[in-house]
């Protein structure tokens, strides 16, 4: 075994499709309706969790994502948590916003904030571990690499999950990567970027 | 590894433009909570710490022009220019920008007095940064009211990583008509100014600042600096809301922070809590207090004395913990009357002088993220 930090999986949910690395999964349907794809990728992967039914759309797509990044296998339970996105929450502030008059909604409220999506995560998988949430223009992975390089110099660091979850006006951009100790593909800034453009070839 | 310190800050409140006059604030027991009227929200009226519009722009249209510019950037830059105005050689060109908010100028969402785009938090870092002419991309962290204290935690990170030679950490949030509509609806606001850690807290009151501190090594190696040692973050994988009943995440936070540095609690001289003043937070922090045997150290909440900043918060408590360790001073815990956490703690009463070396400095926030900062008096 090589000492370093590595790739291990993907995951990207773009346009419609859902890759696990580089290929598409079969069996989905899609649909240009977001709320509706979400439903269909949960129907796939057969889950019951209730939980998801009161999530916002953002952390939906996050949870989707880490569901089939680890397809069912027990999430390490030091696995460091680090996102971004570039409309932080604004898709779910837009909605909240127009019950301020009225009837501002508690449920609604709770979701303007882009960390929840890893407090959803952390609750699913039991992650007592490192969070951060980057908010950025676009994706940068040398961000993501010298952060979560940083927390593997740490002992209660065994895995990390580096993730992009992006969703405005019905546009999403959902990519999860899989960081681990051993393995083969190196973890670096030019894997890392040509990952995350899979689909954009 | 040679380590970081905290350098030059400077905090915009309703308690004065710059470090110095907030503290002397602080130190005559002043208070930014007041009552508001004529709020769409709050028809009854409610306290909050607010800063005027007018001395924000007789303050801005020193060095800029203030219809360039929204509410939020404008105290921002001013916290920023305090900071590069005390920098000997403000070179901007290998200085990261790290900019920490919840919200951003989401006062401005649904209006269009700006271009839209600015109430996406990477834009608003660009403004401020085009403002100074920073040369790097400004980075943005936005991790509930962990923001302030996580952006110090990245600016060591990747001053660390030879990204940045030093970073200014800054961070503002408003109290807005979103935000208040949403603790309101959360019913989370104190009817009166808030009571962290006291047995009649009602709730939370809200305040906006912003603030601005310089991480890297100082200028020049003399006399007494404040060195960041580390810090923490964990989850409590519990609630996405609600803090968790076993102060899990914050007690994980200190401990695994405490372990990796050798440091006994008897060790800690000072302790920053959070204290929003709602009953089940400061519960949660008197339990992970007590599991990580914190139980006799000098601690407070200044959240009575600015309300509650949100992300803004732990990057104000961090500048006034370096102070307290300059200073040797503590400030009482404003607001305090008796005990109403189920575990004891030794909350400071009256403001006081003494030897300080080393304090904890703790946030916690949605999403169940939790923050422990280590800072250190260093004679250099």
């Amino acid at each position: 075994m090589k000492a370093g930090i590595f790739i291990k999986d993907s995951v990207v949910i773009r346009n419609g499709i859902v890759l696990k690395n580089g290929e598409e999964l079969d069996g989905i349907e899609t649909s240009k309706d977001l709320p509706e794809f979400l439903k269909n990728i949960f129907k796939y992967l057969n889950l019951k969790y209730p939980k998801f039914y009161k999530m916002d759309n953002l952390s939906k797509l996050a949870f989707l994502a880490m569901e089939i990044l680890y397809s069912g296998e027990k999430a390490d339970e030091e696995t460091a948590l680090v996102f971004g996105n570039s409309a932080s929450s604004l898709d779910t502030d837009e909605q909240y916003l127009k019950t301020i008059n009225e009837f501002p909604s508690p449920s609604l409220f709770v979701y303007t904030l882009p960390n929840i999506m890893l407090g959803e995560l952390s609750i699913r998988h039991q992650l007592k571990t490192e969070n951060i949430f980057f908010v950025q223009r676009n994706f940068d992975a040398a961000l993501f690499i010298s952060y979560i390089n940083d927390l593997f110099l740490r002992p209660n660091t065994n895995e990390a999950v580096c993730g992009w979850v992006d969703l405005h006006n019905s546009e999403y951009d959902v990519f999860l990567c899989r960081i681990t100790r051993s393995g083969q593909t190196l973890f670096n800034e030019e894997k890392l970027q040509k990952l995350y453009f899979a689909t954009h070839e | 590894m040679d380590r970081n310190y905290l350098l030059h800050d400077s905090i915009i409140s309703p308690l004065g433009f710059g470090t110095s006059s907030n503290l002397d604030a602080i130190r005559r027991g002043k208070s930014a909570l007041k009552f508001h009227q004529n709020s769409k929200i709050f028809p009854e009226g409610y306290y909050a710490g607010l800063i005027s519009e007018d001395l924000i722009d007789q303050r801005f249209q020193k060095i800029g022009d203030i219809k360039l510019f929204t509410r939020l950037e404008k105290l921002i830059i001013l916290a920023i220019s305090q900071v590069i105005g005390k920098m000997d050689s403000p070179d901007l060109k290998d200085t990261g920008l790290i900019i920490s908010s919840t919200k951003g100028n989401i006062d401005q969402l649904g209006k269009s007095e700006f271009s839209e785009e600015r109430v996406f938090l990477w834009k608003m870092a660009e403004v401020v940064a085009d403002f100074f002419g920073f040369k790097q991309e400004p980075i943005v962290v936005s991790n509930a009211c962990i923001s302030g204290t996580l952006a110090i935690k990245t600016a060591n990170t990747f001053i660390n990583s030879g990204k940045f030679s030093k970073v200014i950490v800054a961070g503002g949030d408003l109290v807005s008509e979103f935000v208040l509509s949403g603790f309101k609806s959360f019913q989370a606001i104190s009817p009166n100014p808030c009571r962290p850690f006291s047995n009649d807290r009602n709730g939370i009151s809200l305040g906006e600042a912003a603030a601005a501190i310089l991480i890297g090594k100082p200028e020049s190696k003399k006399g007494q600096q404040i060195a960041y040692i580390d810090s923490y973050t964990a989850n409590d994988a519990n609630h996405i809301s609600g803090p968790s009943r076993t102060g899990e995440g914050l007690y994980l936070s200190i401990s695994r922070l405490l372990d990796s540095e050798n440091i006994n609690p008897e060790n800690i001289d000072y302790l920053s809590a959070h204290g929003t003043a709602t009953e089940f937070n400061d519960e949660m922090e008197a339990i992970a207090f007590d599991r990580a045997g914190l139980n006799k150290v000098q601690m407070n909440s200044l959240k009575a004395y600015y309300g509650h900043s949100l992300g803004t918060s732990g990057l104000i408590e961090t500048i006034l913990t370096k102070q307290c360790l300059l200073n040797n001073e503590l400030f009482a815990s404003l607001n305090y009357s008796d005990s109403g956490v189920s575990k004891a703690l030794n909350i400071i009463k009256k403001h006081q002088k003494l030897n300080l070396n080393t304090a904890l400095k703790i946030a916690s926030g949605f999403g169940g993220c939790n923050l422990a900062m280590l800072l250190k008096k260093e004679s250099l």
